[in-house]
């Protein structure tokens, strides 16, 4: 508890506002732009100085590309990001590789983000070539005192991709993240391509890591579970839009907006005594083509009325530190 | 009577599939043996790579070269199911038993409209025409809860969202009633709220139709929700099996209890989560001994060297709850360290 306090009194390391990424749907002859697939629409949030920050939410509600555009790995349409004062998105060249070498990112296929053609040991050293930080030797011990804090030994920098296991590469690609020593990681999802008893090892790795050197980080996630246990805020994502923003303790007490109590309520809990009343969503999520209007979870929403499909609800602070976007709480 | 005291609807008797590849013998299933009685939901848990999707495929007969059932019985209705022709084998599969997948997506032809994908298992298996198949299809597609069924009936796969797809494959996999289902990770591509609207609906219609079900799946959530007995799988054997509520309240196996105790639980925060140091073992080369021995904490803590050397059976520990492992069991040359709650 007094650690989630401390959170709130802590300085702001990112802040990102009014953040917009439409993606624009192409179609005919002449590729003409036919509509706009409204990945994030309108997301404001902080992450503090040495907090983890989670954000959760389903298929297609735009968290990936949130992450994604807060390093420019996509464009953002419109909006700011805030890095240690400086505005991201305005940034260019060195100065722009410079903020980079701050801001890392874990994936989360730890198949597909490693260069199968490439000794582990040089993509793990690869960022520390780009930043021309120190000497081929210190570079090279930089790489292999990395690869320990993961978990690895020296001898695995030699070893190609396809020779490690899904748990082992998510520790290299966590080790290249950690290789410049970054203050923020982003880490997308990083452990829904792991088996459980796998993925609890990358956990507890990265909960060892942020003490260690002090790590920032917002993790991306759609598993609630895994995000309650690692986050000291939470913030829920609902088709491109943040839904409700909070700490840990408070979501989980006292959730506030209907869709993250639906969500919380469809997890299937390990333990067969607990029988519970459970609140099942009817429908599907809508296409972020066409969203609906007014709130867009108004269609699924089991409390919702007229004002619902009329207007957009704002995304304000309820209580204090507890930020929600929903009409039907005072 | 509870459904353990009746007549099995399944028996797999010592079922071996291996896996000839270049790299050598993989003993993906290697002599597993089960029941699953007549309206009851077995689950069976494990990683990848445990052998509980090769399983579900060897009941089917749908195991492809390299693959081979090499040994073992599988007793539906007391007939053996290798022993079937191709042909009365055809006659079995989405009849008498049938199978839903992972990947609704891609289970599902994409050329065909859904209407016609589900008449062509009722002309097959119940000589129905076109037309009543059809009908039949909008009804059955009624009964899983597709609004507007008649529309979305003369719809293609790739218009259809997830949960939809994996509806109209419950719909298809049900339409000949058939005496067991089995799911293979049917909600693992699904997002949470779409999940727990498809458990709702294989709860519903199994209670309806009286259908057995083997679920598999990796999240010991859904188990817990969905299932009577479990099964836990590693590295191809089943290292545990008991009725749900006991698996949970007294997990045996070390790797059952590792299993539950690294999952974050929803509600319940703990500052660390529990580990089972190193991998899953490759299935060409096996260690001798217990597979699950290079990785148990357990066998160091009572210093137990017989689980490195020779392999332990699964065999009853409590009634009803089987366990392959040492800590449980005497041997010639060690005392088993643990005891069994009963009861």
């Amino acid at each position: 508890m007094s650690q989630t306090t401390e959170i709130h009194k802590a300085e702001d390391l990112v802040q990102v506002e009014h953040l917009v990424k439409y993606f624009p749907v192409r179609a005919g002859l002449m590729q003409r732009v036919v509509n706009w697939v409204k990945a994030v629409d309108d997301v404001s949030f902080t992450v503090k100085k040495g907090e983890t920050l989670g954000m959760v939410g389903e298929s297609g509600c735009g968290k990936t590309t949130i992450g994604r555009s807060m390093l420019r790995l996509v464009e953002p349409t419109s909006g700011s990001v805030q890095y240690d004062g400086r505005d991201v998105l305005k940034l260019r060249g060195n100065d722009l590789k410079d903020v980079r070498r701050h801001m890392q990112i874990i994936f989360q296929d730890p198949y597909a983000s490693l260069d199968p053609r490439v000794p582990i040991g040089e993509s793990v050293m690869e960022g520390l070539h780009i930043h021309k930080i120190g000497s081929p030797q210190e570079r090279y011990d930089l790489m292999i005192e990395t690869l320990k804090k993961v978990g690895l030994e020296d001898y695995h920098a030699r070893r190609y991709p396809h020779e490690f296991s899904g748990g082992q590469r998510q520790r290299i690609g966590i080790a290249r993240a950690l290789a410049l020593r970054p203050n923020f990681i982003i880490c997308d999802e990083p452990v829904s391509a792991l088996d459980v008893s796998i993925q609890s090892q990358v956990l507890n790795i990265l909960k060892d890591l942020q003490k260690e050197f002090g790590l920032t980080y917002l993790f991306i996630a759609h598993n609630l579970s895994v995000v309650e246990h690692i986050s000291d805020r939470v913030a829920v994502m609902y088709l491109g839009k943040m839904v409700e923003l909070t700490s840990r303790d408070d979501l989980f007490k006292n959730p506030l907006h209907p869709y993250t109590k639906a969500l919380m309520s469809a997890i299937p809990i390990p333990d067969p005594k607990l029988k519970r009343q459970r609140e099942v969503l009817k429908g599907d999520v809508p296409s972020p083509l066409n969203p609906p209007k007014g709130c867009r979870f108004h269609p699924r929403c089991p409390i919702a009325e007229k004002i619902c499909s009329e207007q957009e609800p704002e995304f304000r602070e309820a209580v204090s530190g507890h930020w929600v976007a929903c009409w039907m709480v005072k | 009577m509870t459904k353990t005291d009746q007549k099995p609807l399944l028996e797999v008797r010592n079922l071996k599939t291996y896996f000839y590849t270049e790299d050598g013998v993989v003993s993906a299933v290697d002599g597993i043996s089960f029941e699953v009685y007549p309206g009851e939901v077995l689950g069976i848990v494990g990683e990848s790579g445990c052998g509980k999707s090769v399983t579900s495929l060897s009941i089917m007969r749908l195991i492809a070269p390299p693959g081979k059932i090499t040994e073992g019985e599988i007793l539906l209705d007391g007939k053996n199911l290798l022993s079937l022709s191709e042909d009365e084998m055809t006659k079995m599969r989405g009849n008498k038993i049938s199978m839903i997948f992972q990947q609704p997506q891609t289970a599902l032809n994409p050329v065909f409209k859904v209407d016609n994908q589900i008449a062509e298992v009722l002309n097959i298996h119940k000589s129905l025409g076109k037309e009543a198949g059809k009908k039949r299809a909008v009804e059955l597609l009624k009964m899983v809860g597709i609004p507007d069924a008649e529309r979305r009936a003369e719809a293609y796969p790739h218009e259809l969202s997830g949960g939809m797809a994996q509806r109209v494959m419950i719909a298809m996999a049900l339409a000949c009633v058939p005496e067991l289902l089995i799911a293979d990770e049917p909600t693992t591509a699904l997002d949470v709220t779409i999940q727990a609207q498809i458990l709702d609906l294989m709860r519903d219609l199994r209670t309806k139709m009286g259908t057995s079900v083997i679920l598999i799946t990796h999240d010991l959530g859904v188990v817990a929700e969905m299932a009577e007995r479990v099964a836990v799988m590693y590295a191809g054997e089943i290292v545990e099996q008991a009725e749900v509520n006991s698996l949970f309240e007294q997990p045996l196996h070390p790797y059952t209890q590792g299993l539950i105790g690294s999952i974050p639980i929803l509600g319940q925060i703990k500052e660390r989560l529990d580990v089972i140091p190193g991998s899953v073992p490759n299935l060409v080369n096996l260690p001798a001994g217990c597979r699950f021995a290079p990785r148990c904490t357990a066998r160091e803590k009572f210093g137990l060297k017989i689980c490195t050397e020779t392999k332990p059976e699964l065999t009853d520990s409590a009634p009803g709850h089987k366990v392959r492992c040492w800590l449980y069991q005497n041997s010639k040359d060690h005392q088993a360290p643990l005891k069994v709650k009963q009861g």
